[in-house]
């Protein structure tokens, strides 16, 4: 449909207090009635310049203030920098470090995703299944209490092993909770992914081809709902994600074309499976030994730059550090997997309605604690 | 209206009072009955509204306030609403601002005046019934629109014209489903309607025929619209609207929205009721449960209850329409299909 | 292509526009001249062997005697990586805007620009993204000085 955008436009301002722009995120969109002729985000409102503050703290001393940046999935936060850290260190850690931060990681992931279709859920109009995906990441976030006594931002993962060694029992409650979360995807989907409107609202709005995508940054769940099949932890594995089995679910546009809100949507239902999969897997490969064994006494790096990427759940998150053989980083940069995929928000949201723009913004997922850090 | 007439008959020295007096008490009493038993129902139905989503988002909802199952918590809350301070903010048109809640809540209330929950229990039975019920319900948009242009907030402005188009568009097919009964029954009166489906739930013109099932199904579609409920909240559209029209409102005023959009949920489910679910008259023929045991007002409740339980089930269920597939369907779906009813309807009629 | 691959094709193509590489460090990498960054940019996202169409990083460092920014660049066809750098004077620090490669630097470099004041030449909308339009000095550099009131109000 070919709008004339030149008449009077009203500009709306969503936000920074708005109940979905999901946190702090201000959109100045120009209207021209329900059609949005150009929607212009404006980011910086939760900036407290983590940067800044991890170049004037201790190595072990930053893990806290990572989990603060994406506080929906802080497991995967931390684990990127501390694994940053320890390639910078050359550190070799256990199997059963490597399993536990998997479990920890893939049960994050879950617990992320709940979250973004909970609240997609919610942007579309639909609030019961925000309460069913709360529901199951709270058992998610009692088995983190239970290990490490933080339900949200849990500075579990240290350099070099974890803060505590699992509590016995552990595995056998992760796998009754995979056991009872995998029907509830179906039940999910049945209230949610395969709903009429749900469909209609979301499967033909907002695509995103794997060229912008690209262009843009575009990462995890965004790119792969746009038909890309890239995943760092099958592409650039780390922790050897190597020796697992799972796939990497892509968009195919079942309802519409490829890269629509809906297919980045699905995306995610189908990588919470796959992580069940690779839970199931970590669970078994768990074998006895010391968390604490290869923690250094003091964390030193030797003079030297590292970029490390993992998979968190909204995207690949990179941690570049500089070492000038210091105990703090000379330079601590954050690639922010949201940071990127909302500089493409504008391209995709151009011409769409009101309603389209919630449904978009939604369907990126974004926290704006990791845009702003 | 009449019943409340008699019943002040027994008032001692009634009959020695001015003319115009005896006959305006009547009306007084029976609107405040009317309020009050409204004000009631909307009571409970906010609790019960509540305790459907609760249970259907695998949760208990309000379970302390009161004792047994939260009962009161609603009556807390509207006791908290009504204490608020009264804010008008700083821009707003103030007489538009402070009018609105009111001119909603008017159309709601004043369709009840027709509505028959019992065989007498009604405030007046009009040879115009159904179409005072259709034009008065069409008095809230203009406060709606009143409330989002005089809030001076583009949020409010987008919900009150949102509903404007939506609650107008959604009349045609609303009114052409009811024209499905009106034919048939060949009055206008809510009364005569009821009187026609007696006899149980074989003469109820939900099952009379095809073209009259499928009006209920239009009419319930398009008064969930009218009502805004989900799926078609867009007016109030929380995660686009913030709150749409009532952005601005607290405390009072927006406890008059809350009271409008019950007692209109009410309303729309008594219409249908009345119109396809044989109102007050019993379900099963013959007489085995006595009237005095079930009466009409209470069978009437029940018929209502059911209908508003499927608007709150549909609404925990279902996300909601964008704007413009809501105007497709009313316009391209809906508005067709009443139309073949009518016609359908109206051949029956005719020829059978 | 392995990262001395990437460095010879660079060096064939750029020659002394490669300041220096360091092929042995964990991300290796080579310094450009940063007049030539838009021009290598250009040539490392459409070269055919190359494809770096990912732009994973952009960032800026600041070395008390130089700035620098740190290109981190990834290709999604052949799943290769390379980081470029541009030695940048802390007094002037200017290069040109490779927005016109990937779309995504034009956020990066108002990032840049905001925190250690780098100027990308001919982007297209530079302005301040995390910190306040107002804000004053940009806080990543070294010697920065943490303001004590911002508006009258205390920081």
């Amino acid at each position: 449909m070919e709008v004339d955008y030149s008449g009077d436009v009203m500009t709306l301002n969503m936000g920074p207090q708005h109940p979905s722009t999901h946190g702090v995120l201000r959109l100045e969109l120009k209207t021209d009635g329900e059609i949005v002729a150009d929607a212009i985000p404006h980011i910086g409102y939760l900036h407290r310049c983590f940067e800044k503050l991890a170049e004037n703290i201790d190595y072990p001393g930053i893990i806290p203030f990572t989990d603060r940046m994406d506080y929906c999935a802080a497991m995967n936060m931390e684990l990127g920098y501390v694994l940053a850290v320890e390639k910078l260190m050359g550190i070799q850690i256990n199997n059963r470090v490597r399993c536990i931060r998997i479990i920890m990681a893939e049960l994050n992931r879950i617990a992320s995703h709940l979250i973004a279709a909970g609240t997609y859920g919610n942007d579309i109009g639909s609030f019961t299944p925000f309460l069913w995906c709360f529901r199951d990441r709270e058992t998610i976030l009692d088995l983190f209490e239970e290990t490490c006594g933080a339900r949200l931002l849990y500075n579990y993962n240290w350099i070099g092993g974890l803060m505590y060694d699992v509590k016995p029992g552990f595995e056998k409650k992760v796998i009754d909770f995979i056991d009872y979360f995998e029907p509830q995807v179906g039940n999910l989907n049945k209230l949610l992914s395969d709903n009429y409107i749900f469909v209609k609202r979301t499967a033909a709005v907002g695509i995103l081809s794997p060229e912008v995508a690209i262009n843009y940054g575009v990462t995890g769940p965004n790119l792969r709902g746009s038909g890309v099949k890239f995943d760092v932890r099958k592409d650039e594995p780390y922790l050897g994600y190597e020796e697992f089995d799972f796939d990497v679910p892509v968009g195919k546009g079942d309802y519409g074309p490829v890269g629509s809100c809906w297919d980045r949507y699905i995306v995610r239902i189908r990588e919470v499976k796959e992580s069940c999969k690779i839970i199931r897997q970590a669970v078994a490969k768990l074998t006895p030994g010391d968390v604490h064994e290869s923690i250094p006494k003091r964390v030193k790096p030797p003079v030297g730059e590292v970029y490390m990427r993992t998979e968190a759940p909204r995207g690949e998150l990179g941690y570049y550090i500089v070492s000038e053989g210091g105990v703090k980083p000379h330079r601590l940069k954050v690639k922010s997997p949201c940071f990127t995929v909302m500089s493409a928000f504008r391209e995709v949201s151009r011409g769409s309605m009101i309603a389209d723009v919630i449904a978009i913004l939604g369907s990126f997922d974004i926290v704006l604690g990791e845009i702003d850090r | 209206m009449e019943s409340i007439a008699r019943l002040l008959q027994l008032i001692p020295k009634y009959s020695e009072l001015p003319e115009f007096l005896r006959a305006l008490i009547p009306v007084v009493v029976s609107c405040v009955v009317v309020f009050a038993l409204l004000a009631l129902a909307v009571l409970f139905l906010v609790w019960m509204e509540r305790k459907v989503s609760a249970h259907i988002q695998d949760r208990l909802g309000p379970m302390y306030v009161g004792g047994w199952h939260g009962w009161a918590q609603t009556l807390a809350d509207a006791l908290k609403l009504l204490l608020k301070e009264d804010i008008v903010p700083a821009s707003v048109d103030r007489t538009l601002f402070k009018m609105a809640p009111f001119i909603v809540f008017l159309g709601a209330f004043a369709a009840y005046v027709v509505l028959p929950f019992g065989a007498t229990s009604f405030v007046a039975d009009l040879n115009i019934g159904i179409l005072y019920i259709v034009a008065v319900g069409s008095l809230s948009v203009i406060g709606i629109i009143m409330a989002g242009w005089a809030s001076n907030n583009k949020y409010s402005l987008y919900g009150g014209m949102r509903a404007a188009a939506q609650i107008i568009s959604y009349e045609i097919p609303s009114a052409m489903a009811i024209m499905t009964v009106i034919i048939p029954v060949g009055s206008l009166s809510m009364v005569d309607i009821v009187n026609a489906q007696k006899g149980g739930i074989q003469n109820w013109f939900i099952l009379r025929n095809p073209f009259t099932f499928l009006g209920f199904i239009v009419y319930f579609i398009a008064s969930l619209a009218e009502v805004n409920r989900t799926p078609f909240d867009i007016p109030e559209a929380e995660s686009e609207l913030v709150a749409g029209y009532h952005t601005e409102y607290s405390g009072m005023r927006f406890a008059f929205f809350f009271l409008a959009e019950y007692a209109n949920m009410f309303l729309v489910a008594g219409v249908a009721t009345t119109l396809f679910l044989g109102g007050w008259t019993q379900v099963i023929p013959g007489s085995f449960i006595a009237p005095q045991l079930l009466p009409g007002p209470i069978v009437f409740f029940l018929k209502a209850l059911l209908i508003i339980f499927v608007q709150m089930w549909l609404r925990w269920s279902l996300p909601r329409l964008r704007v413009d597939q809501l105007m497709y369907l009313s316009w391209k779906v809906l508005l067709p299909i009443s139309f073949v009813l009518v016609l359908g309807v109206g051949c029956l009629a005719v020829y059978w | 292509m392995n990262p001395q691959e990437i460095a010879a094709l660079l060096t064939e193509k750029f020659g002394s526009q490669i300041l220096e590489s360091k092929l042995d460090a964990m991300n290796p990498w080579s310094a450009v001249e940063p007049s030539a960054i838009l021009a290598i940019c250009q040539f490392i996202h459409s070269d055919e062997r190359l494809k770096m169409d990912h732009l994973e990083l952009l960032g800026g460092v600041d070395y008390k005697d130089r700035i620098e920014v740190v290109y981190v660049v990834y290709s999604m066809k052949f799943r290769h990586r390379y980081t470029l750098k541009c030695r940048l004077t802390r007094e002037t620090p200017k290069v040109q805007t490779v927005e016109s490669v990937w779309a995504v630097a034009n956020w990066h470099e108002r990032e840049a620009f905001d925190m250690f004041g780098i100027v990308f030449d001919g982007h297209s909308d530079l302005r301040r993204i995390l910190c306040p339009d107002d804000w004053e000095g940009y806080p990543l550099r070294k010697d920065y000085k943490f303001p004590k009131t911002y508006r009258d109000m205390p920081v």
